[in-house]
């Protein structure tokens, strides 16, 4: 019998690789987020806490909960504004919860809408529990049957560049798949650096920030 | 007993008229006409959803990007949208107006939607959603005007309950 419980069965072939800190790909990543045009929707824990330490811009909204709809809100911003490039920052542990969300991703595959999904194989905020990815899910593929137009995988901050440019290039919704070792940031590597931003504040100077934006591409 | 095409207009118009440019829908029976409106206006984006819940996460990213939503559902699709509400809409201050077909109420002849009809009320209640009936096709402007300005102004939740008086009609 192979056991494949809790994430001690079988693995993906990065098995045992040294993986790519998720830091470092957003390090690689920031300077496209300070295109005017560009907006940022990120899923909580890990990922908007070292999103927000390389320094925080009105374009990035954190959701702070509601997992899984990350990317339903970066659909709805990137029908609404077709004039601006809208990337969502996922996770497996959210993707899984929101699988019928990659149908309707692929269903309106809007070409200004890139999303990222940082897979760690892990429910890290919570204390690290391994998700389906950690024994053989691929999100890629999946992805990519429920019809979005571009996936790509990529293991190296370089790599996520790069995938990330095709993607604006291509103006074909994406999906990147970035396998990324499961490590939060610490305290010590983020202090100084995280805003005391609310909720709140951030929602509304989010929303004010794509009122500014409104009006014909320059 | 077919599902009311002219009061289905009546809502959709009373949706276009308060601005709504997005409409995101799982489609039931009694939404069958609302859904089709929708698909055929050019005017207006129609997001056909896997999940109800999906929907809060669409209107929110509607509403920051500066577009009126609304959100088609079964009562079923509310009850499997709770947490996106609450942690969502609601966590965020973000407004939300929610057409709910009230099903497994009275007259209700399918026995799956009888539980669904017992809790809703509550649930919404238990929300603090404000609620009112559409039952009546006297009412269905104002009322939809009403909750428009009162989930603006509130920027929360407000829930429509669409009744089968006014979504069907007989033969």
């Amino acid at each position: 019998m192979t056991g494949r419980e809790g994430g001690k069965g079988r693995r993906g072939d990065s098995a045992g690789a040294i993986r790519m800190r998720r830091l470092a790909a957003l390090e690689a990543l920031y300077p496209r987020f300070e295109d005017e045009r560009t907006v940022v929707v990120t899923i909580m824990g890990a990922v908007a806490a070292e999103l927000q330490s390389l320094g925080h811009r009105p374009s990035f909204f954190y959701l702070q909960h509601a997992m899984g709809l990350a990317s339903s809100i970066g659909l709805g911003i990137a029908l609404c504004r077709p004039e601006l490039t809208v990337v969502v920052l996922d996770g497996d542990g959210s993707v899984l919860m929101n699988l019928g969300g990659l149908t309707t991703l692929g269903r309106y595959r809007p070409p200004n809408l890139v999303q990222l999904v940082f897979d760690n194989e892990s429910l890290l905020s919570v204390g690290g529990f391994p998700t389906a990815t950690a024994t053989g899910a691929d999100l890629a593929a999946i992805a990519g049957a429920a019809d979005v137009p571009r996936t790509e995988k990529a293991d190296t901050p370089e790599e996520v560049l790069a995938a990330y440019d095709r993607a604006i290039d291509a103006a074909e919704m994406t999906t990147i798949v970035a396998k990324v070792e499961d490590h939060y940031a610490t305290p010590a590597e983020t202090v100084g650096f995280v805003t005391p931003l609310g909720l709140l504040e951030n929602r509304l100077q989010f929303a004010r920030h794509l009122e500014t934006l409104k009006g014909p591409r320059i | 007993m077919p599902v009311s095409v002219d009061h289905s207009r009546l809502i959709y118009d009373a949706l276009k008229s308060h601005g709504v440019r997005l409409i995101s829908a799982l489609p039931e029976t009694w939404l069958v006409h609302l859904v089709r409106f929708a698909d055929e206006d050019p005017d207006t984006i129609l997001v056909r959803l896997a999940k109800e819940e999906e929907g809060v996460g669409l209107s929110m990213g509607a509403h920051f990007a500066g577009v009126r939503s609304a959100m088609l559902m079964q009562n079923h699709g509310f009850l499997a949208s709770v947490n996106g509400i609450v942690s969502g809409a609601q966590l965020f201050r973000v407004p939300l107006l929610m057409l709910i077909t009230a099903r497994g109420e009275l007259g209700e002849s399918d026995p799956w939607q009888t539980e669904g009809g017992l809790v809703t009320r509550h649930v919404l209640d238990a929300l603090r959603i404000p609620r009112e009936d559409l039952d009546a096709p006297e009412h269905v402007e104002e009322r939809i005007a009403k909750a428009h300005v009162l989930a603006h102004s509130s920027n929360r939740p407000v829930a429509l309950l669409l009744g089968r008086d006014l979504m069907w009609e007989p033969a």
